[in-house]
């Protein structure tokens, strides 16, 4: 229970500071809005080829805006040493990531939901499998990314050039939850396929990364 | 009594340099320790390696009687950066922190005001802390270093940013904080600052140590 009250504790404490700044929701909106339109521009494609290719793209333009959400996220921490005083406090380090990771979660969903109206308006998208599945999809694999990125940009706080370093850990390691993300998405939007099995796989991954990072994470957090 | 610090042979290397060489030190409890050197001369090191924000190379360390890691619920440690979020007001920063301290603490008992009032600065104030004047930003720190009642209190530089009267008010304050009786079965509170002014503090300090290039140079008791 108190685990659980210091979780949400940093969770409102990361909302109010966004509330207030807007620096990562306005990045990640405007990188998202560039990819999403760019791609609708440079191939111009028909109903039946949006429904093959949004999943992708859309998956495409959330890992790619949410790098910029998750380095902000940290950068707010070293601006005034207040990681040190995290530190220093005896609340659990993994709170303060399971806190971040759902402040980073509710800004990406914010994210998906303008995103979900600008596919409907520029690729004419219409479902034909069952829409409700897009429902354990989306959270699962905004998880995936969330999870795994506020980790790896914890991890590369450190490093010279972090910027860079978040894409090069996130990237590679994010490509299994990628695979099942898209390949459900294209199952739902087409009803091609059952998206059962790449379902289950990204719950597996999101279990699995959620409490392998979860267990890490102290030993970042003292990481000199 | 248990000393409120031993170090013992405490060495911290970065790469080839010796930030602290071969520290060795007791610091009785219930003292008021003053920290000098050149810069470079590795003050802020044994700040942060007595906080637990850096791990020794060589030798040993006892804060409280326990590790470092151990004691951070009993430590308050300022350093010369605020450890507060621009965004938030210092009313809100300070509560922010002292859930971390005590997560089932009632809003009612809340002790963030009034560690705000004993530093001259008022809990009213809904300015973010980013518009405050370094002075200001200064004794918010401080109040949040307050927070949590600490045994052992550590300050970099606490005089580094205030004016005349704002040492002379924080200067007040550590002695106020110094002299008040804690609870009546806890221990007598330490403190050790660092600072380029020795003149400021000469008044409310019993010792003080020199460092030199990451070496203690001398420790000189001081009559009060």
């Amino acid at each position: 229970m108190t685990y659980l009250r210091t979780v949400l504790h940093h969770l409102a404490k990361d909302l109010r500071l966004e509330s207030r700044s807007r620096d990562a929701l306005n990045g990640m909106l405007f990188f998202s809005l560039l990819v999403v339109v760019l791609f609708s521009i440079s191939f111009d494609p028909t109903r039946a080829v949006s429904r093959e290719i949004t999943g992708g793209i859309l998956w495409t333009a959330i890992l790619f805006s949410t790098t910029t959400a998750l380095n902000q996220s940290w950068t707010r921490e070293l601006r005034h040493h207040s990681l040190d005083a995290q530190r220093l406090a005896p609340a659990p380090a993994s709170a303060l990531l399971l806190g971040k990771a759902l402040a980073n979660f509710l800004l990406v969903t914010i994210l998906e939901v303008v995103l979900a109206l600008i596919f409907i308006v520029f690729y004419n998208v219409n479902v034909l499998g069952n829409a409700w599945l897009l429902l354990l999809v989306l959270p699962l694999g905004t998880w995936s990314l969330v999870m795994n990125g506020t980790f790896f940009a914890a991890l590369s706080l450190r490093t010279r050039s972090r910027e860079l370093m978040l894409p090069l850990l996130l990237f590679p390691v994010s490509i299994p939850a990628l695979l099942a993300m898209v390949q459900a998405t294209q199952s739902i939007l087409t009803a091609d396929s059952d998206p059962t099995l790449w379902i289950k796989l990204l719950a597996g991954y999101c279990i699995v990364f959620t409490l392998v990072c979860l267990m890490l994470f102290s030993t970042v957090l003292a990481a000199e | 009594m248990t000393p409120a610090a031993k170090l013992t042979g405490v060495s911290k290397l970065y790469g080839s340099f010796a930030a602290l060489r071969n520290v060795t030190l007791e610091l009785p409890a219930g003292r008021c320790f003053m920290v000098l050197g050149p810069n470079g001369a590795g003050k802020s090191t044994l700040l942060r390696t007595l906080a637990g924000l850096i791990r020794p190379t060589l030798g040993q360390i006892e804060v409280l009687g326990t590790t470092p890691d151990d004691a951070c619920s009993r430590i308050g440690y300022m350093s010369h950066a605020t450890m507060l979020y621009d965004e938030l007001s210092a009313l809100e920063n300070l509560r922010y922190y002292e859930r971390l301290y005590f997560p089932a603490l009632p809003v009612a008992a809340s002790r963030a005001a009034a560690a705000l009032t004993s530093v001259g600065l008022d809990p009213a104030l809904t300015r973010p802390v980013g518009d405050y004047s370094q002075g200001m930003r200064q004794r918010a720190s401080m109040a949040r270093a307050l927070l949590s009642d600490p045994e052992l209190l550590l300050l970099d530089e606490p005089f580094s940013n205030l004016d005349t009267s704002g040492t002379a008010q924080m200067i007040a304050l550590l002695d106020e904080i110094h002299r008040a009786p804690r609870a009546a079965d806890a221990p007598a509170r330490t403190i050790v600052l660092t600072t380029h002014q020795p003149q400021l503090a000469e008044s409310i300090v019993h010792t003080v140590i020199t460092l030199r290039s990451g070496a203690v140079e001398s420790v000189e008791e001081r009559a009060r």
